[in-house]
């Protein structure tokens, strides 16, 4: 036996992110730097109205002025995109508008010029005719208006077929669950019975890169150098519009100045790839901050929740009601119908349940994934109900949580069992590290404390892909080719670390090749928290199979087995030199998926696992003005076995932080359509001087089919910030606010109205 | 359209002299990218809101994507690429408490945070919330930036 080897230990150890150099010193690459010869820059022409036809555009002017090289309109992408929409599900999208817009914002042109401020000036010169259709802003509207955001759906994947042809409607998707006997008959036979509605506005994601792309022609075809969450369906979905095979597009992601989800699917590649090879030149568009609020947000959703319960204070039936607020495009709005609507109903053992949840087309701009995918918003719905229920019934909301949650190796409404996530573990450890039974100071004076508590369940996506190549090379080096975008979420270092950990080697010695089409293997996106457990694994077993192969090599230059001839050697057998590789490959998709029931929404394996996550606030209020300080926030996350476990810390906290600020100050307004206050002058992200104090508490019980234990966990701090502080809040003053942001007007409006005082609106 | 104007500015960069011809509506962050190649300093908000394209200039931290770039004739101009063979203790506390993810904010904190040290050599919590409220972070590694200047600072103490 060989034990002379000893283990390295990579996994398990908080490892510095293996960039970390580079970004201290502001020499890390991002697409937002390139800049190539002879590149033009694009300026976009955007909608000044919501919902409208276009009669004409003219771009005669901008075309003629000096220094401006091309002026695009929809028409001229038709000229080498035949069917210029996009999109992952619905290919609704145009690249530019073509006949009609349908919100404010919407690109209509595009300059291009060498230098960006001619194309910006340029831009101002273009003059299109509308004729004005009635637009629709409002998910409740949307379901009854007369006026129609599309003509007729556009399914573009299979699955969805069965919406082709529909018409005169502005339900993109509509998803349904029936879990249990008749959910009716179930509240008939209830002790009580609570209804309560729930709203969330549109937020935006505003990465400090803004959204960015760089097309290049080349003799091959083309090269995409984009700041984006999926290099592999970008790819295929430009090579879909223009006809071409896969192999002559070519898509390359560097590092990215934080995703969020506004980075995933197609944003610029298509109209980029299309000024591109239309001007023959390289060209490259970046978003400014402004431009963002108009391109991708945060889906506002109205939430409607009804609790049946026994005189045990036990729920029996549920029915959700979720009208997402979609935008002009469908986007993967659909899929966060879905994906979020299955778990609607929470993490509770109630044994009736019924959900429809729909994705609303509206006249306002894209919405699509946003860290959480939907389930901040649902949280917010079921965790602020649960609580409104407990007060009700004079029950304490930890105990009135006890007798309902789903225990470990139930059956969620989905029909797919609770395995190896507890949530009892994760209301257990919120509860003690609130010291929840423990008397609490309430404040004094005009000044009052309250705390509050929320848990919440997300699944992850499936089914999804995710292949990777390992190349151990004869200098003892381990490289691995994925197509996992490293946004700050530290995927890199993570998967190096599971690689390592395979090869038994120094986790420097492993070397990670970023997303590049040409070279790097299929992956589904990084989204959902999906990488480290779906790429994880596909790492694992490509350096697995390299290990394989090592040995293979061996046993065929005649080492016995076990033997201790450096790798070196093994190569210098082979090659005559200490030069070559063996290639290691693998191809992840997790086992047993078992796609819902398209009627019921049941599935005995529905998600490859849970994701669970609690968040306790403790939280200070004016009465004089309804100011509300957050103090402290706990998060609990059910993180399996943490790779690094210092990464999945600031994972968990810098999600909460994101979340904290859409709970109290982010609302993208609007007036008839208009983005209002699209700059961080009027949208106010969270800064140092907002953030309580922080801590982050883990469950790390190994995720029984994870790499080594391990599973995502990039979204687990988001999902409960909103309803714990919305809890907390009600304990402090005793004032529920249904409507978030819970800004300091909100509250004390609240409180005025619950005195029977309500201020006049405005 | 009349041309462009353009002219000659001769200022001191990261402790070069250097000249630049120049565009008069550039700004530092477009002198830097476009003249030198430096991407340390990144435009973000564009509106001297985030602190992304922090610079230092005559040993004040300004906005570079506000700055005229014709204002800096004659000036000293330190960015984030001033020390690139060895990381200072900023930086390295910046590694340490892992204050970064993404990393698109990350010069803007290490300049400010040199600035602040060298104010204010033991900051409170309080001070550093203050000192550091004009550079924002999506990615909300706020907590670990207050670690890792507790630590430069007391490190720098220490030297
Ligand atoms: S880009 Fe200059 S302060 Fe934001
Ligand atoms: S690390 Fe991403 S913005 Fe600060």
């Amino acid at each position: 036996m060989n034990d002379q080897i000893t283990q390295i230990r990579a996994v398990g150890q908080s490892h510095p992110r293996r960039e970390a150099r580079e970004k201290v010193t502001g020499r890390i690459e991002y697409i937002h730097n390139l800049r190539l010869p002879n590149m033009l820059y694009g300026k976009i022409f955007r909608s000044t109205v919501a919902h409208a036809r276009i009669v004409s555009i003219d771009t005669s002017e901008a075309a003629a002025c000096p220094g401006v090289d091309m002026v695009l309109t929809g028409e001229d992408i038709r000229k080498i995109m035949p069917d210029p929409h996009f999109g992952v599900m619905f290919h609704d999208q145009p690249v530019l508008a073509l006949d009609k817009v349908r919100y404010v914002g919407e690109p209509v042109a595009i300059v291009l010029a060498s230098d960006p401020n001619v194309a910006a000036e340029a831009v101002a010169l273009i003059d299109v005719d509308y004729d004005e259709l009635e637009p629709v802003f409002d998910e409740m509207e949307a379901l009854s208006a007369e006026t129609f955001v599309h003509d007729e759906l556009k399914p573009g994947i299979p699955e969805i077929q069965f919406l082709k042809g529909v018409r005169d409607t502005n339900v993109g998707f509509p998803y349904q669950l029936r879990h249990g006997g008749d959910v009716d008959k179930a509240f008939e036979e209830a002790d009580r019975v609570f209804e309560h509605t729930f709203r969330t506005h549109p937020s935006a994601h505003v990465p400090l890169e803004p959204p960015v792309t760089v097309a290049e022609p080349t003799g091959a075809g083309l090269t995409l150098h984009t700041a984006n969450q999926s290099p592999s369906f970008v790819r295929y979905e430009i090579s879909r519009l223009l006809g071409w095979p896969q192999h002559k597009i070519r898509v390359r992601v560097p590092y990215l100045g934080g995703g969020f989800g506004a980075k995933l699917w197609i944003r610029l590649e298509a109209l980029v790839a299309a000024a591109a090879l239309l001007a023959k030149r390289p060209v490259k568009v970046s978003l400014s901050m402004e431009e963002q609020f108009y391109t991708i947000t945060k889906h506002g959703a109205t939430l409607k929740i009804k609790s049946g319960l026994d005189k045990d204070g036990r729920i029996t039936a549920r029915k959700c009601e979720v009208f997402w607020n979609g935008g002009a495009y469908a986007d993967i709005g659909p899929a966060v119908a879905f994906h979020a609507g299955m778990t609607a109903a929470g993490p509770y053992d109630i044994e009736n349940v019924a959900i429809d949840s729909f994705s609303m087309y509206t006249n306002r701009p894209v919405a699509g994934a946003m860290r959480g995918f939907g389930h901040p918003q649902l949280i917010w719905a079921y965790e602020n109900h649960t609580d409104m229920m407990a007060h009700e019934l004079g029950i304490d909301p930890l105990e009135f949580r006890r007798r309902n949650i789903l225990r470990e190796g139930k059956e969620h409404a989905t029909g797919t069992a609770l395995n190896t996530s507890s949530v009892e573990k994760v209301l257990d450890r919120v509860a003690e590290r609130l010291q929840w039974g423990k008397p609490f100071e309430r404040g004094e004076g005009t000044v009052k404390r309250g705390r509050g508590f929320a848990i919440g369940i997300k699944a992850s996506i499936a089914p999804s892909t995710s292949e990777a190549i390992v190349r151990l090379g004869a200098d003892g080096s381990a490289t691995l080719m994925c197509s996992s975008v490293d946004m700050g979420q530290g995927s890199d270092t993570a998967h190096a670390q599971i690689v390592a950990e395979v090869l038994n080697m120094p986790v420097e010695m492993v070397h990670v090749v970023h997303p590049d089409t040409d070279v790097t293997p299929y992956d589904t996106g990084t989204l959902g928290s999906r990488s480290l457990y779906h790429m994880g694994h596909a790492a694992r077993l490509a350096a697995e199979d390299a290990k394989a192969k090592l040995e293979e090599l061996a046993a065929e230059v005649g080492a016995q087995p076990g033997s201790n001839v450096p790798i070196w050697e093994l190569f210098a057998r082979k090659n005559g030199m200490p030069v070559g590789h063996v290639v290691g490959t693998a191809s992840f998709i997790p086992d047993g998926h078992i796609p819902p029931d398209p009627m019921t929404g049941q599935s005995p394996h529905i998600t490859p696992y849970w994701m669970l996550g609690a968040t306790g606030a403790e939280v200070e209020i004016d009465t004089e003005t309804g100011r509300v300080t957050v103090l402290r926030m706990i998060n609990v996350a059910d993180t399996g076995t943490q790779i690094n476990p210092k990464i999945v810390d600031h994972q968990i906290s810098g999600a909460s932080i994101m979340q904290l600020g859409q709970t109290m100050q982010e609302k993208v307004h609007f007036d008839f359509g208009q983005v209002t206050n699209a700059s961080f002058a009027d949208y106010k992200i969270p800064s140092m001087l907002d953030i309580p104090q922080i801590e982050t508490s883990v469950l790390d019980g190994a995720e029984a089919d994870g790499p080594f234990g391990a599973k995502g966990v990039g979204e687990t701090g988001s999902f409960c910030v909103s309803s714990a502080i919305a809890n907390a809040v009600f304990d402090a003053v005793g004032v529920r606010v249904s409507e978030m942001p819970i800004t300091g007007e909100t509250v004390y409006r609240a409180m005025r109205a619950a005195a029977g005082e309500p201020l006049e609106e405005e | 359209m009349k041309d462009v104007m353009t002219q000659t500015i001769d200022f001191t960069l990261n402790g070069k002299a250097v000249s630049a011809e120049i565009q008069g509506h550039w700004t530092l962050v477009d002198l830097l990218q476009q003249g030198f190649d430096l991407y340390g300093a990144r435009q973000s908000c564009g509106q001297g809101l985030c602190g992304c394209c922090t610079v230092v200039l005559n040993g004040k931290p300004v906005s570079g994507c506000l700055f005229l770039a014709a204002l800096a004739d004659g000036a000293t101009i330190e960015t984030i690429e001033n020390n690139e063979e060895t990381l200072d203790p900023v930086q390295e506390a910046f590694i340490e408490a892992g204050a970064f993810q993404c990393g698109f904010c990350t010069p803007g904190f290490v300049l400010m945070t040199r600035q602040l040290i060298a104010e204010i050599p033991e900051p409170s919590e309080e001070e550093i919330r203050l000192y550091l409220t004009g550079n924002l972070c999506r990615c909300g590694t706020y907590p670990q930036i207050i670690e890792a200047v507790q630590k430069a600072a007391a490190r720098m103490r220490a030297a």
